[in-house]
């Protein structure tokens, strides 16, 4: 039995999902921009684990993407309430506010 | 089965590649939610079911609405109003519509399909991942729990308000 779908054309969305968001990382400098980013990273990775799980028939690729899915809850619960308390402290979101390690 | 496979990655990759060129954050945020309601059709094609609900509940559902609730407070002020008109123009919603049209075109195709579009994938049930999540990987659910419960120390830590002069706010 094999996949309709190649396993490489899902691993090559992975790939195509994860540096877009690596770029969008690199490049933005608006906090909440990064934040969303690494969502699109971590949601790539998931895919990658999705898709591999597919391919082997076996549950252990969801059960991976279960737990990036609770990290990333976590990730973002912590990650907005940084940024909530980051715009108190400097009343904007850009990351070059934040260089001086002194809050 | 694979042109839906195929679109559904062409409507990711677009709308995740205007995530990060968009300027307004709420324009990318809802390009962002097309991106995951897209990565759910496929995961729902690539027979992951309960992931694909998994992904639409909590990622689509409960984490991006904690990135609209965190825009709308940083955008307290009197202009807000003005924005929130600009923001209900029909160009900003174009985009976003147009794509998520695409994909709730494959869903009812894939819905109507019958069982013969099931035929030639393997379809990893809830059942089995159930079995595997409380069998071997059981320590992971625990692990998941102190995870979340340290997160929720975490944010209500950093959340509290701080007065200029640095003493913390009781509550």
């Amino acid at each position: 039995m094999m996949a309709t779908v190649p396993t490489e054309y899902g691993m090559v969305l992975a790939a195509v999902l994860f540096c877009t968001g690596l770029v969008g990382l690199l490049v933005r400098r608006n906090v909440l921009f990064m934040l969303m980013s690494t969502e699109i990273m971590l949601n790539a990775a998931g895919l990658a684990f999705v898709v591999a799980g597919s391919r082997w028939h076996e549950p252990d690729g969801q059960i991976m993407f279960m737990i990036i899915v609770t990290m990333a809850g976590a990730e973002v619960a912590v990650g907005l309430a940084l940024i909530m308390r980051f715009y108190h402290l400097f009343k904007t979101l850009d990351t070059d506010a934040a260089d001086t390690l002194k809050g | 089965m694979n042109a839906v496979f195929y679109i559904a990655a062409a409507v990711a990759a677009v709308s995740t590649i205007m995530v990060v060129s968009r300027s307004n954050a709420v324009y990318s945020l809802l390009y962002l939610i097309v991106s995951l309601l897209s990565v759910a059709l496929i995961f729902f094609v690539l027979g992951a079911p309960f992931i694909a609900a998994l992904e639409v509940i909590i990622y689509a559902g409960a984490i991006m609405v904690l990135f609209v609730f965190t825009i709308m407070m940083l955008n307290l002020g009197p202009q807000t109003a003005e924005q929130e008109r600009k923001w209900l123009s029909g160009r900003a919603w174009a985009g976003p519509s147009i794509l998520v049209a695409i994909l709730m075109a494959e869903m009812l195709y894939v819905l109507w399909g019958g069982d013969h579009q099931v035929e030639g994938r393997h379809i990893v049930e809830p059942k089995e991942v159930s079995v595997a999540l409380y069998g071997p990987y059981v320590m992971i659910v625990e692990l998941s729990s102190m995870l979340l419960l340290g997160g929720l120390v975490a944010a209500y830590h950093l959340g509290r308000r701080v007065h200029g002069d640095g003493k913390e706010q009781q509550p």
